[in-house]
């Protein structure tokens, strides 16, 4: 009950201070409205703030907003009328999609090369790992997204470079899942080296340190098999910061899916609140913001509750994480 | 503490947010404002694609509208036969710009009139001489004493639900368009549409106004269907502006409308002129980030894009895969120039003004910023409009020493410091502006700003001594020249971006821009405008750096390709697929 409570007042700030922000930056929907127009009317921008309540104090505003969103009404876009919910929700599947499949290729296959640097940190392998990990991270996606798609989508032609389906797309269910599938690699791959870098990095610290303590050396000395020694109880509690990292990187996840989305027309969330933010669209911007606050929180909950899976000595009471 | 976490990560992910944002801001607002036509040539080429386009022109005309006075009459033959071999197929074209909706009588921009001109008809369509040709109306007249206009429709125009499309749906346009649209020099002076006979709308005006043939063309007035907008709403917020109902006048209709994403064309069977359009179905490809497009282009997946960036445009050129023309989009006449804030300090001397444009390197701006792909244009009207005075005075040329002198008669020979925001796209012309003008001692503190709004309100607002921008003639110089000069159009703060900015005012010249606002005889407006570029560039309110050309590049199985002085903003129901 008190997190939830906890949860709903931090929900609030979030929509306060990300009201403030987009408040105080300069132009308005207005002002974006008459560029596009490419000449406009000082009337025209008075009528049009006029229309979407621009122009009253920034009180006002806040509080109509804040009180709508409590009715669970998120407003409509400024810039082309649509309801914000449904506009969200369109795209809430194609992010949700983008990011399961990029941390999920970054978790595994992270994991993965941790461990297996873990085992002989000092091997040229690891330190290849190490530094393929570091140059991941260090490229902005926006980068390698573009890398990948010269390279990979054009001078191959193997990868379509933009959106979630072939133009004009038609055919069967399992047609369709594999022009998804075909569509989805390269910008899955794009966010998750940002992601792959980390967790390698990660688990292979955090290995290093589990394989060296009391209870590997005794499950050693038992004669257990290395597989057994490594998996069974190495990586269970190896795993728990990669874990933890996992959870809270949903966010950043999401933050990430701004870029790579631009980059390959990926029909997302991600999407919606770059064009938004450019366009001042504040309704359509706090909305995906809104949504961006609720999974973190969401996320936050899950990874607390997974501690308990990967080990089951820790309990979500409050108690052991308080 | 896991509160704290908490409120740290989502301050991460704001921050996060606002800096991405900030950081690619500058790329993106660049198509906003130039709509992907930042880089382009028409230079020295410009007359010689006016010749040629003459030829594909003619039969381009030729074989649209087979009852039209104006055609040849041996072209219709031709165009029965070769029809079924040209008909048919799906064009995929990627398009960077964003749209609102597709009602273009309350919402002017190259966004909508893109495909809003595929799914709504005007009454005219222009040639490349910039003369009107039938469309909608199939012939049209403008009385003696300049005050009416005639539009004879065709009797056989359908909108897309099957409703015959009758003059008071264009009283109805034209009418919604003087009410709402920000282009209000269009049809001010219109007092009334007559629509007694339904073939014929009889349009008088207060004051003989030419500009109105040109917001005839395809982009400025769309004729949209009386029948389902006149229900009382609100027209820039009517539901019926967008989406997969909606009901045009045009050669294709909307299957599909998701307007970040796709829209879906398909050929409408029952379009007036008949056995056109030729395509089956046009796909627009919504993309927000022009590399997409350009990699999409090589990539296969697009048979057409919109200008690309110059060294984009270089690299096709080299490619024998793709068809490069610097053509089309002529009468858009973007000209790429500097507005000097006239209420500043300094910049309040027209010697101020004047040196600074001496100190700037024009044509090494066009060479090397726009990798030589901009033409000379020394007005404020482009360079290919009957009325661009190319022998004005002007200051397209390199004279520090003159500048200096200039700077040195009013005691201003010690320099000084001008403020120029500036958005990530426009550094490299801001970085030039400024090492050419610290050779006569004036310091440019660029300011960079994250992205368009921005910069447009701070530039609207008059807080800036000079700016880099684009500003478009759209045709008709009424239409897209007069505000950039007229003293009523200096707008208060906030102010409103690409009006008169420079806060100019010179009375004589907002006389001259009277005179040929109001008068149909093309020679008294060449006069009157020749004089009004004179009299502004002495005053050098603005300093014009060229004219970007723009390009079409596409596969070699688009055939007969929108290049006419609209571009894509103009109907593609001649456009077909070679080989489909």
């Amino acid at each position: 009950m008190a997190r939830i409570a906890q949860a709903l007042g931090l929900i609030l700030a979030v929509i306060v201070l990300n009201f403030t922000l987009i408040h105080v930056a300069p132009g308005d929907a207005a002002d974006v409205i008459a560029g596009d127009q490419s000449a406009s009317s000082p009337e025209e921008l008075a009528e049009i703030r006029a229309r979407y309540g621009l122009d009253d104090p920034f009180v006002v505003q806040l509080g109509n907003y804040v009180g709508d969103v409590v009715q669970g009404d998120l407003g409509e876009s400024i810039w082309d009328g649509q309801s914000v919910t449904s506009l969200i929700f369109d795209r809430l599947g194609a992010t949700a999609l983008l990011a399961f499949s990029a941390l999920a290729f970054a978790f595994v296959v992270g994991v993965s090369i941790g461990t297996i640097a873990a085992r002989k940190p000092t091997s040229l392998l690891s330190q290849l790992i190490t530094v393929l990990a570091l140059v991941g991270f260090a490229m902005p996606a926006f980068w390698s997204g573009l890398l990948l798609l010269i390279f990979v989508a054009v001078k191959v032609d193997f990868f379509p470079v933009s959106g979630n389906h072939d133009l004009g797309f038609e055919g069967n269910w399992f047609e369709s899942l594999l022009d998804l599938g075909q569509h989805l690699i390269l910008p899955a791959l794009t966010l998750g080296f940002i992601f792959l870098a980390q967790y390698s990095r990660l688990s292979r610290a955090s290995m290093l340190e589990v394989l060296e303590s009391d209870y590997v050396r005794t499950a050693r000395a038992k004669g257990l098999s290395e597989r057994s020694v490594v998996f069974k109880h190495g990586l269970r509690n190896g795993l728990i910061p990669v874990v933890t990292i996992l959870g809270l990187q949903f966010g950043t996840a999401l933050s990430g899916a701004i870029l790579v989305e631009t980059v390959f027309a990926w029909p997302g969330i991600g999407r919606l609140a770059f064009d938004a933010l450019l366009r001042r669209d504040a309704p359509v911007l706090l909305g995906v913001l809104l949504l961006a606050s609720v999974v973190v929180i969401v996320a936050n909950l899950l990874t607390d509750l997974t501690y308990r899976l990967i080990d089951p000595r820790i309990r979500v009471t409050g108690g052991v994480n308080a | 503490m896991k509160r704290m976490q908490s409120l740290q990560k989502l301050l991460a992910l704001l921050l996060a947010f606002a800096l991405l944002a900030a950081a690619c801001g500058g790329s993106d607002d660049d198509d906003g404002v130039a709509a992907g036509g930042d880089d382009t040539d028409q230079a020295d080429e410009a007359p010689a694609d006016g010749a040629e386009d003459e030829a594909p022109a003619d039969d381009a005309e030729d074989e649209a509208p087979a009852d039209d006075a104006e055609d040849e009459a041996p072209a219709d033959d031709e165009a029965m036969t070769d029809e079924d071999e040209r008909a048919g197929g799906t064009l995929t074209f990627a398009f960077v710009s964003a749209l609102r909706h597709l009602n273009g009588t309350v919402q002017s921009g190259y966004a909508t009139a893109v495909p809003g001109t595929q799914v709504n008809a005007s009454p005219l369509l222009f040639d490349e001489n910039y003369q009107p040709q039938p469309y909608l109306a199939e012939s049209w007249d403008v009385s003696d004493d300049g005050l009416t206009v005639t539009l004879n429709l065709r009797d056989n125009a359908l909108f897309h639900d099957g409703v015959p499309i009758t003059s008071e749906d264009v009283a109805f346009s034209i009418l919604t368009s003087q009410a709402n649209h920000p282009f209000k020099a269009m049809f001010a002076p219109v007092v009334s549409v007559d629509s007694s006979d339904p073939l014929v709308a009889v349009i008088s005006l207060s004051e003989p106004h030419p500009a109105i043939l040109m917001a005839m063309s395809p982009g400025l007035l769309p004729i949209i269907p009386k029948h389902i907008f006149d229900d009382g709403q609100d027209m820039k917020e009517h539901p019926r502006n967008s989406g997969d109902d909606f009901i045009g006048s045009g050669p294709f209709r909307v299957v599909e409308y998701d307007p970040s994403e796709v829209i879906r064309l398909e050929k409408f069977d029952d379009f007036f002129l008949e056995g056109y359009p030729l395509l089956d179905e046009i796909i627009i490809d919504i993309v927000p980030d022009p590399n997409t497009a350009i990699l999409g282009l090589e990539n296969g997946d697009y048979d057409m894009i919109t200008s690309p960036n110059a060294a984009a445009t270089q690299q096709f050129e080299e490619d024998d895969r793709f068809v490069v023309e610097a053509k089309g989009h002529e009468a858009i006449g973007q000209i790429d120039w500097l507005f000097l804030n006239t209420r500043s300090d300094v910049l309040s001397t027209v010697e101020a003004r004047q040196a600074i444009s001496l100190a700037i390197d024009q044509q090494g701006w066009r060479d090397i910023v726009q990798l030589g792909r901009s033409s000379a244009n020394v007005t404020g009207i482009q360079n290919a409009s009957p009325f661009y005075n190319a022998d004005a005075t002007n200051y397209d040329r390199l004279a520090p020493d003159e500048a200096t002198a200039l700077l040195e008669s009013v005691g201003l020979g010690d320099g000084f410091e001008l403020d120029m925001p500036a958005t990530a796209a426009m550094l490299p012309t801001a970085e030039f502006i400024q090492q050419d003008l610290s050779a006569i001692g004036v310091t440019v503190n660029i300011r960079q700003v994250p992205d368009f709004p921005t910069w447009a309100a701070a530039v609207a607002g008059g807080t800036y001594d000079i700016t880099y921008t684009q500003v478009w003639n759209w045709g008709d110089p009424v239409i897209g020249v007069h505000r950039s000069y007229d003293c009523e159009n200096r707008i208060e703060p906030p102010g409103v971006i690409w009006s008169n900015n420079a806060w100019y005012c010179n009375e004589e010249v907002d006389a001259l821009l009277d005179t040929a606002a109001a008068t149909f005889d093309n020679d008294a407006r060449q006069a009157a405008y020749f004089e009004a570029s004179e009299l502004i560039n002495q005053d050098a309110p603005i300093v014009y750096l060229g004219k970007p050309d723009w390009y079409q590049i596409r596969k070699p199985r688009v055939q007969n390709p929108p290049t006419g002085i609209w571009g894509f903003m103009s109907p593609w129901h001649e456009v077909w697929l070679d080989g489909e």
